[in-house]
């Protein structure tokens, strides 16, 4: 495989909690990322999937530097972006770009559409005729171009989205940033973004970093998945590997937690229950950061070693102690208790 | 298990209704503003010990028809025409007073947003017991007793500890606990759950669902779930009635619905939603336009100006709710069925 597009190394973005009244004291840290290595190859996309509070947008907020990095590289097309700074970052980001969660948020109340699809170029500086270039970039996600002198509030949720996504690809980015996409849109209206995000990946050859909670919609959309817990990825693989072949307790955990909308499979399936919440990211647990709610838990090593990612099978890597011996049947889940759960709360 | 013990309130057959609405419609409006009719002659029964799911997106009047049934709307700028009748009474007659002794004993509800539908500043122990209080003749220790053994029902880790502590102490997942606790204190028989784990990760979704469908099941209490998510309808209720803008467009079983959606709403739904258990690469269909794009009922279907299968007469004349013996329906060209009931619809 060629020199992935997006390297990242080692990652990690702490917060610091300040105490105090007068001097803010650092009385504790937020592990938001803690240690994270991942690649995107070109052209592809990558899904990240975990549950709210384990660092998935952090994570990903770090790549274009929108959140501080604390320690680690994250390598874009060979250049180290965690260490750039001032006018060189600022050019950098031309090529990053990002579609946030929220479209009404995210998109200035009072600029009409075309400004707000204009502005990424005036910002770079770059030369572009405005009739075309706009309508151009309407027709691409689909919104007549009579939209270019509407405002955000004129549209709906989805086509607001498309807004969102005719910014992101104003500056023909190399890569793009989606932050849970389609979890602020109405359910028939999903599938029409998430089409629309394919379309243009194939049609414009970007690498896409796709963030969500919903494991079926990173399914659908990503090549290749990533599973977070607590700062951490859990396990990466191809999406069909991934779910086919779930390595990771949590990850299999998180399948069976999915609601399919089927009665039959509703009934049958097997299902694995966490007990408890994920713990603070201030305070994680030893260990693998999954014991405390783990049912495949050994004694003594998931506590004090946390493990490490390592490659099981081919393009399959997992941050488990124990992932043959649960595949195999070795080891068998046992009951976790409420209580279990709730000590490291 | 159960925390009672005293003798189930609930007799009724498996052929009695517990709560009946009918025609029930919900136009909001103040004076000189246009008037916008959330629910419109919606109907349908709730049998003691069923669940019942009500599915519908954003602005298709599921939350309304609830807080109807509830007596929980404003008096100002709104009209509620229709009857639900519970216990042979219609309710969206019965007084304040009537009302609020049935509220929380025989009728409860879980809402979506556990943050908001706490009150911040009061310990969630007194929060429990004042439910308890209010509607049965028990001390304050013995509701503290049975407010202990709520908590540690729905698996709240240590309730003694909990019940002491405020709602911003508990996560969200806890919180929902919380709020499904106070609305089975009483053990009702029809609990209304709203969105209920909406908010939610879909582990802890995954926990709270199991503990509603517990209680609800250990309880013998009937439920009306209302949610926009049909995986969850699929593991939980036997009958789903499926609302776009105001109106129910198919009301069937679990199994037909899923298995054989005719209304091409329903079908489309289950086109668009990108599943687990399907193969990868199975492109999504979704349904085009935006649940803003309605006409209104009086003029035709709502849902002509988004669906594959509109014909001239969706726009001319307004589908009623058939009744096809499986399943009621709300449309003129239905999607085909395994068998030829459709020509019942057309005649």
């Amino acid at each position: 495989m060629s020199e992935p597009l997006v390297k990242v190394r080692g990652l990690k973005v702490h917060f610091p909690i300040l105490g105090g009244i007068v001097l803010n004291k650092v009385v504790g840290t937020v592990k938001a990322v803690d240690g994270v290595d991942l690649d995107i190859a070109e052209g592809q996309t990558l899904g990240l999937v975990g549950e709210s509070g384990c660092g998935k947008s952090t994570l990903g907020r770090a790549l274009l530097r929108l959140s501080p990095v604390t320690e680690g590289s994250v390598e874009f097309g060979g250049v180290d972006v965690a260490a750039l700074k001032g006018e060189k970052l600022r050019r950098m980001r031309q090529d990053m770009q990002m579609v946030f969660q929220d479209p009404l948020a995210s998109l200035n109340p009072r600029q009409s559409v075309e400004t707000i699809l204009t502005e990424p170029l005036r910002a770079h500086g770059i030369e572009y005729d405005r009739k075309t270039r706009v309508r151009d970039l309407l027709d691409q996600v689909g919104l007549p171009s009579s939209a270019a002198q509407k405002y955000p509030h004129e549209f709906s949720g989805g086509q607001r989205q498309r807004i969102g996504i005719a910014r992101a690809i104003a500056l023909e980015p190399k890569f793009v940033i989606a932050d849970e996409p389609v979890s602020a849109l109405d359910v028939s209206i999903q599938a029409q973004v998430l089409n629309l995000l394919e379309e243009i990946q194939d049609k414009l050859g970007l690498t896409f970093l796709v963030i969500a909670h919903d494991l079926a919609v990173v399914r659908h959309v990503s090549d290749e998945v990533a599973v977070m817990y607590l700062g951490g990825v859990v396990e990466q693989a191809a999406s069909d590997d991934l779910y086919a072949n779930p390595l990771h307790p949590y990850t299999r955990a998180l399948m069976s937690a999915v609601p399919v909308p089927d009665p039959t499979i509703e009934a049958n399936r097997e299902r694995i229950l966490l007990q408890g919440d994920l713990p603070s990211p201030a305070d994680p647990p030893s260990g693998c950061r999954f014991h405390t709610r783990c049912p495949f838990r050994q004694e003594t090593r998931c506590h004090t070693e946390r493990p490490e990612l390592r490659v099981l099978e081919p393009g399959h890597r997992v941050a488990c102690h124990w992932a043959e011996e649960i595949v195999s049947g070795q080891i068998q889940p046992h009951e976790v208790t409420p209580e279990e759960a709730a000590e490291a709360f | 298990m159960t925390v009672r013990t005293t003798t189930r309130r609930h007799q009724g057959g498996p052929t009695e209704v517990l709560l009946s609405v009918r025609d029930l419609s919900v136009t909001f409006g103040l004076r000189g503003q246009r008037a916008v009719n959330a629910v419109d002659a919606v109907s349908f029964d709730i049998r003691p010990g069923q669940h019942v799911g009500l599915v519908g997106e954003s602005g298709s009047g599921k939350s309304v028809t609830a807080l109807a049934v509830m007596g929980l709307l404003p008096k100002r700028g709104v009209k509620i025409s229709g009857e639900v009748s519970y216990g042979g009474r219609n309710l969206l007659t019965a007084g304040d007073s009537a009302m609020s002794s049935l509220r929380g004993r025989d009728i409860a509800m879980v809402f979506q947003d556990p943050m908001t539908s706490l009150n911040p500043v009061v310990p969630i122990g007194r929060q429990l017991t004042e439910v308890i209080v209010r509607h049965e003749k028990v001390g304050k220790a013995e509701a503290r007793d049975r407010a202990e053994a709520l908590l540690r029902k729905v698996g709240i880790p240590d309730p003694g500890r909990r019940l002491r502590e405020y709602p911003h102490q508990l996560s969200g997942g806890m919180r929902q606990r919380v709020l499904i606790a106070i609305a089975l204190a009483c053990e009702p028989k029809l609990l209304i759950a709203d969105e209920p784990t909406t908010a939610l990760d879909v582990t802890i979704q995954a926990q709270v669902l199991e503990v509603l469908k517990d209680l609800v099941t250990d309880t013998d209490a009937a439920l009306l779930m209302i949610t926009h998510d049909l995986g969850v309808v699929a593991g939980l209720c036997d009958e789903v009635n499926v609302m776009y803008s105001g109106r129910i467009v198919e009301a069937t079983s679990r199994g037909l619905l899923f298995g054989e959606p005719r209304h091409p709403y329903t079908g489309g739904l289950l086109e668009s939603i990108p599943r687990l258990d399907s193969p990868r690469g199975t492109p999504l269909r979704p349904i085009p336009g935006s649940p803003t794009q309605t006409i209104p009922w009086s003029e035709g279907c709502a849902f002509a100006p988004r669906c594959r299968n509109k014909i001239d007469r969706c726009t001319e004349a307004t589908p009623t709710l058939a009744d096809l013996g499986d399943r009621q329906l709300r449309c003129f060209n239905p999607l085909a069925a395994a068998d030829t009931s459709a020509e019942q619809v057309k005649a």
